[in-house]
């Protein structure tokens, strides 16, 4: 099924924030709501089993996710999580 | 890394108390997105923790209050709003939220919220709506809507159930709103707009209960429940509550009442003043 899922095309849109999108697999109880609201599609089910027997999300492509926030919200067992890029070396 | 570590990266972990997570909803429970939505309404207002106080009932929403890291009580059943009414106003300083279920704040506290409304006592009331007594092993209760099925109606409910809106703006409530686990973000906005106003807010959040109610009733999974939230749910703001009944074709959502009225806290302070300079 996630095979078939991630041939869909990604919807482009422009990146509302530059984030890191981070889930705690173990949290996840597998409802599915960050994969099934996701604006841009931008998340499926991963192939790996978590503590509680489900699959939790994995982020297609490592650029699809434009942070929205709304997984991060929706999510009722706090397993999903946006955590705010640090801009890594170059300072000015 | 464990579990707790990587949750301690969590941006709203600072609000949670860590060590009783994972919490115990079901899958795909809306009280846990209630949770989510309270929680980073606290933080996009920058609340001070120690002002907070979060009251509870019983029901499977009660254990929200063990889960905010403020002050937090789980009171008797029914009992929250007469709880909350008294901490309001033995420290008028503090702000109140309750947080509980349609059976305990409809049901057996039916009186108190409607007084508590009635006298616009300071505090904010989110009702999470899940149509029965899911704690308990899935009763029917005032807000089961007419034919479903649970275990106490085998057969059909045969009662007709509360609008739970209507109610609270005939009571007199200075802010009501209604929304589902579906609208994260506006349900956000709207805990954050009750929590910065004075007077007696209700929020009412229509929750799947996938478990116990909507296996009876055959929704399916809790993604089932959210995507039919998607396709019949209509957001008109400023809508009269009254016309605003939950049925299976439609469900209204939105902001319904916003006024201001002073509270009781206030009239009873202006009270005091004008009795001691006599």
């Amino acid at each position: 099924m996630s095979k078939g899922r991630s041939m869909a095309p990604v919807v482009k849109r422009k990146k509302l924030a530059e984030v890191e999108w981070k889930v705690i697999e173990d949290f996840c109880k597998g409802c599915g709501f960050c994969i099934e609201f996701c604006p841009v599609d931008a998340l499926e089910e991963s192939e790996k089993l978590n503590a509680k027997g489900v699959h939790p999300p994995k982020l297609k492509s490592e650029d699809a996710c434009i942070g929205c926030g709304l997984c991060e919200r929706i999510c009722p067992d706090f397993a999903v999580h946006l955590e705010t890029k640090e801009s890594g070396g170059e300072r000015e | 890394m464990t579990v707790l570590q990587e949750f301690e990266k969590h941006p709203l972990a600072k609000y949670l108390r860590l060590e009783r997570f994972p919490h115990i909803w079901c899958e795909g429970c809306g009280d846990g997105i209630i949770l989510n939505c309270f929680v980073k309404a606290l933080d996009d207002l920058g609340i001070n923790m120690d002002k907070l106080v979060v009251v509870s009932g019983i029901g499977c929403i009660g254990r929200i209050a063990g889960y905010i890291k403020c002050d937090s009580f789980h009171t008797t059943h029914g009992r929250p709003i007469a709880l909350a009414t008294g901490i309001k106003l033995a420290n008028p300083k503090l702000t109140i939220a309750v947080i509980s279920g349609d059976g305990d704040l409809f049901a057996i506290g039916g009186n108190h919220f409607i007084h508590a409304a009635r006298r616009n006592v300071d505090m904010t009331v989110i009702c999470s709506n899940n149509f029965n007594y899911g704690m308990t092993g899935g009763q029917f209760g005032p807000t089961t809507p007419l034919d479903s099925y649970t275990t106490t109606t085998p057969y059909g409910n045969i009662e007709h159930p509360f609008n739970l809106v209507h109610l609270a703006a005939a009571a007199g409530a200075v802010y009501v709103a209604r929304w589902t686990a579906l609208h994260v973000k506006r349900l956000t906005e709207s805990i954050k707009k009750a929590l910065q106003k004075k007077g007696f807010k209700f929020i009412e959040v229509i929750s799947p209960c996938p478990e116990i109610y909507g296996r009876r009733n055959k929704l399916g999974k809790a993604i089932d429940t959210m995507k039919r939230y998607r396709q019949i749910c209509e957001i008109r703001h400023g809508y009269d509550p009254a016309k605003a009944e939950i049925t299976i074709e439609k469900i209204i959502v939105g902001e319904f009442i916003d006024i201001e009225k002073p509270t009781y806290g206030e009239l009873l302070q202006k009270q005091f003043l004008t009795i001691q300079k006599r």
